[in-house]
């Protein structure tokens, strides 16, 4: 593509110089509000993700958090065994679901 | 001519709210407009190397760009450029002397190339807007799951680096490769899970603009955008743009990973739009981003002076190629003029552009402001929807007050 080419100038910049570099991330914001089986979420969630990637979710029905809470065990392959799965629906469904 | 108030600037689009000064204080930030509402987001002020950004997640980050950066300028600072990394585990340390980027696969000769290496290749300069598949993903009804982004996960940048094309052919790529495969160094938080890695087919990768950078607005690149090195699609969702980028495998087979097979997919419809539940859809890897465009100067429930012109101004980018017009209304839409275009810093860049607009007589009133590319297409009126909140382009509304 002639208008490609064209945006992608060689340049004369000097060579780039690459530092060490090491960083230190920030302790997660927010954690999980008190809710039915709180433990189950702080305990299997937070092993992967802080707790604001669920809490800034939308409100969500039931069985779409029963396919997320598979879609973490099935693909990501998150540890989580039946019966937390269930405990973690069960909250997720109790907090962050439409009335 | 009405000049927006400075507390107008400051209530920006979704409502960029008071920024707390005290260190260490938990700021508070914009609150989205999203349908259903939960669009409240804090500030974050700690993340390394990074400005005051919008905290859409502590871990992984991800942190979205405040809208009232964006009218700085075309080219967005890079400690307000947005973050976004899928697994937690992503590199916090990074000694140059030591990486190595990989060439392997359906290659004549395998490279493991340094830093140093990578800088005797031709140098290039690009300007290119990154932009998440998802970004304004909030704003989809119904709504969706995944990375509740505004309208501030995209940014535009100045990419230093040197050709992908001339690295594969330092490499030799075999007449069977029909991909190229790449990976960085975050890793899976449980060793069994999908490493994040994108292809490219091998057409698409070998294309000019597509490129290895090392410097974004003529620094490093911060940590959290990829340092030392990643990959530039120009014109391409940033699905693609891999960070800390430390492996190219060249494929015989098209790419079957998860990330690729089933992330990532758009319906291959007009738009991606299809209707919720919507069966028999065909899913295709997301891949060109199309046109947009944004009121950066005014924020919503801005006050403009009635009968008089007001100065509008914004970014607007077309997609997988140049702006070739921008159209402004402040009746909503139902008639339109020309804005004013910006200095051209290349098709895949943002393109600023100002316009005068007369408002109409006091009341309520709403602005909207439609991009369309050098390719004819135009930012559609309707918003798309599917299932993965991806590729939204809707024409941008922004009500205003005229006094």
């Amino acid at each position: 593509m002639a208008a490609a080419a064209m945006a992608a100038a060689a340049m004369a910049a000097p060579a780039p110089v690459f530092k060490s570099q090491t960083i230190e991330l920030p302790a997660d914001a927010a954690g999980f509000p008190d809710g039915p089986n709180v433990k189950a979420v702080t305990q299997n969630c937070l092993a992967c993700h802080s707790a604001d990637m669920v809490l800034d979710q939308p409100l969500l029905p039931r069985a779409t958090w029963a396919a997320e809470v598979t879609k973490m065990r099935n693909v990501y392959k998150a540890p989580i065994n039946d019966a937390d799965a269930a405990l973690i629906v069960d909250y997720l469904a109790a907090t962050h679901s439409p009335p | 001519m009405s000049a927006p108030s400075r507390r107008a600037m400051l209530a920006q689009a979704g409502s960029m709210l008071a920024l707390a000064s005290t260190p260490g204080l938990a700021a508070t930030g914009p609150e989205f407009p999203f349908p259903g509402g939960n669009g409240a987001r804090p500030l974050a002020k700690d993340f390394p190397q990074k400005g005051s950004m919008v905290l859409q997640r502590s871990r992984p980050p991800l942190l979205e760009t405040p809208f009232t950066d964006f009218d700085s300028g075309v080219f967005t600072p890079n400690e307000k450029f947005f973050v976004r990394w899928h697994w937690s585990v992503i590199p916090t340390e990074i000694d140059p002397a030591s990486y190595r980027l990989k060439v392997h696969g359906q290659v004549e000769r395998e490279l493991s190339l340094s830093l140093s290496d990578l800088a005797g290749f031709e140098r290039i300069e690009i300007a290119a807007v990154n932009q998440c598949s998802g970004n304004s993903r909030g704003f989809f009804e119904p709504r969706v799951a995944g990375a509740q982004w505004g309208n501030g996960g995209m940014g535009n940048a100045r990419w230093t680096g040197v050709r992908l094309r001339d690295v594969l052919d330092k490499a030799g790529v075999k007449s069977g490769a029909v991909a190229a495969r790449f990976s960085g160094l975050d890793q899976p938080a449980v060793s069994e899970g999908p490493w994040f890695r994108k292809s490219l087919n091998i057409d698409r990768a070998r294309q000019p603009e597509v490129i290895i950078a090392y410097a974004m607005n003529g620094k490093p690149l911060p940590m959290l955008n990829g340092y030392p090195i990643r990959l530039v699609v120009p014109g391409w969702y940033s699905t693609y743009w891999i960070k800390t980028l430390n492996d190219i495998e060249l494929l015989d087979a098209p790419d079957d990973n998860y990330w690729m097979k089933t992330a990532y997919l758009i319906p291959d419809t007009p738009h991606a739009d299809i209707k919720p539940g919507q069966a028999g859809v065909t899913m295709v890897p997301i891949n060109r981003m199309v046109p947009r465009s944004f009121i950066t100067n005014l924020g919503a429930g801005a006050k403009l002076k009635a009968r008089a012109n007001a100065t509008v101004r914004g970014l607007a980018m077309g997609g997988d190629c140049g702006v070739a017009k921008v159209e402004v209304s402040a009746d909503g839409g139902q008639t339109w003029s020309d804005a004013k275009l910006g200095r051209d810093e290349g098709p895949y860049s943002f393109r600023q552009w100002t316009a005068k607009i007369g408002m109409p007589a006091a009341g309520a009133a709403t602005l909207a402001v439609r991009c369309i590319n050098t390719k004819g297409e135009v930012q559609p009126d309707k918003a798309n929807w599917n299932p993965s909140g991806f590729m939204r382009n809707v024409v941008e509304r922004l009500p205003v007050t005229v006094i």
